[in-house]
């Protein structure tokens, strides 16, 4: 096969479309799972943290600094073989919705921790003041304003897990990733790099990259939103 | 009684900051609590909603124990706050703000709660404030949407944590106003830090001196413009009555 765009390659690749197409729906539906999963532990842990309780405030920072910082390779690795060897098989799929769930999930905790934390304490304490359980104060008070401040970091974490659905690999995952490596490398497959890259390339982009355009109106709109506070404030002032 | 303080002492760490508080108000009595910065008028008032849980000691609203178990219904039921700094939930109309805990927590549907709001909107004087968000008020008006708030949840007791501080000079009256209009003609109990001593000749019943973190003296307010006993009070004044 003669060079790196040659026709031959492109027609490979088009020839073998459905392993693309099988691997984007794969990582799809991994990533779809595991950033619920990791919304749910980033809430929940992420409220930990605020927690008067120390024992969840300690249970908060021990996820977070263990999770943050050993390699998701490693901990998806220890997730699938530790459980094979112990008998339970998870499965391939399971086993990376879990580790990538896992592993976002302290990064999501953190996002929450920095949103919640960035409301004032006046404002938790007006919601006590007039009777609000846990729940409530949360749900009418504090999270409808952390969530402009939360967003734009929560959609860069589901660009990232998204991303790292690449470490599915490891384990023989059938995500884009893996596919479009075992294709590259494949007996009767093999070869074809560059148009095959691409095209993988191609498909995460087509995902990633909306998304991350979505966080950046945001953060630009929060600033904006921002600037017009601080303006209303400084007439007040003036007044 | 409707509030009563026995024996409470508190703690941040190892710094007390409530040495034995007593202390007990009536229903609808007027209390002023006056007091160097730092001296535990913010602490005391706070223990009487538990924003503060005192370290020892206890706390009786209307003739209940107040406990971290029972704390969320009996302030509900009992208690309002007015803060220093509003805290009115900026992403919330004043309607919204006044709705939120009459719906919620109160069980009153849309058509009560508003309409318990534009009656204590007019209260306040700000009825076309109504859909107006409080960033976009002025502290003075903010303040006045806060007593509002605390209003219509028609509590017995309203806290007032020094409401004018946070005030431009020229904002004060406004809110003084509507607090001697509440005092004058609602049974409400009221318990107010404040250094404004023109309010508390007013319309206090009584009025309670804190120095580190301890009551040093009370009487009515006459009794502070005309003899007070203690040193430390009779310095004091000297520096807020102007
Ligand atoms: N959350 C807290 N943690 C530690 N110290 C506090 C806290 N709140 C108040 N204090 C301290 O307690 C003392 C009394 O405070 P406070 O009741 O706010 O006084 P005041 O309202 O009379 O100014 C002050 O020395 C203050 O620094
Ligand atoms: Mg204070």
């Amino acid at each position: 096969m003669s060079g790196l765009f040659s026709e031959d390659a492109w027609l490979m690749v088009w020839a073998h479309k459905d392993t693309f197409i099988l691997g984007f729906m794969n990582t799809l539906e991994t990533s779809m799972a595991a950033i619920l999963l990791s919304l749910v532990i980033g809430i929940v842990i992420g409220l930990m943290s605020m927690s008067d309780r120390s024992l969840l405030r300690s249970i908060n920072r021990v996820y977070v600094e263990f999770i943050q910082n050993t390699p998701l390779l490693l901990q998806i690795c220890v997730l699938y073989y530790a459980l094979a060897f112990s008998g339970h098989k998870l499965g391939i799929l399971l086993t990376g919705i879990l580790a990538l769930g896992v592993y976002h999930g302290a990064y999501m905790a953190e996002v929450f921790r920095a949103g919640i934390g960035a409301i004032p304490k006046g404002q938790f304490e007006a919601a006590e003041s007039q009777g609000f359980s846990y729940v409530g104060k949360m749900y009418y008070v504090i999270l409808p304003q952390s969530i402009k401040i939360i967003l734009p970091p929560l959609v860069n974490q589901i660009v990232n897990l998204i991303k790292n659905t690449a470490v599915l690999y490891i384990i023989g995952g059938s995500d884009l990733i893996s596919l479009t490596y075992n294709f590259v490398t494949g007996a009767t497959t093999g070869g074809a790099y560059a148009p095959a890259y691409l095209v993988c390339g191609a498909l995460f982009f087509l995902i990633c990259f909306p998304l991350s355009m979505l966080a950046g109106l945001w953060e630009a709109n929060l600033k904006k939103q921002d600037g017009r506070e601080a303006g209303a404030e400084k007439k007040v002032a003036a007044t | 009684m409707m509030i009563k303080l026995d024996h409470i002492n508190k703690y941040f760490g190892d710094v007390q900051v409530l040495q034995d508080i007593n202390l007990e108000v009536r229903e609808g009595e007027k209390l002023v609590i006056i007091g160097p910065s730092g001296s535990g008028k913010s602490t005391t008032v706070r223990c009487m909603n538990f924003l503060e849980e005192p370290t020892s000691g206890h706390v009786y609203i209307d003739g209940k124990e107040l406990t971290r178990k029972n704390k969320m219904e009996l302030v509900r039921d009992t208690t309002s706050m007015v803060f220093q700094q509003f805290n009115l939930y900026p992403h919330m109309t004043v309607l919204k703000n006044l709705t939120l805990a009459p719906m919620k927590l109160h069980g009153k549907s849309r058509e009560e709660a508003e309409e318990l709001a534009y009656h204590y909107l007019d209260v306040v004087g700000l009825r076309n404030k109504a859909d107006a968000y409080p960033n976009t008020l002025s502290g003075g008006q903010q303040q006045r949407i806060a007593i509002a708030r605390a209003l219509c949840v028609q509590s017995k007791i309203i806290l007032f944590d020094e409401p004018t501080s946070a005030l431009d000079p020229e904002t004060i009256q406004e809110v003084l106003d509507v607090m001697i209009k509440l005092a004058k003609e609602a049974n409400i109990t009221m318990v107010v830090v404040t250094h404004e001593m023109g309010f508390a000749r007013q319309v206090a019943d009584r009025v309670v001196f804190m120095a580190d973190g301890q009551i040093l003296e009370e009487g009515p307010p006459e009794h502070f413009f005309l003899n007070p006993k203690n040193e430390r009070v009779k310095k004091f004044l000297s520096k807020i009555i102007r």
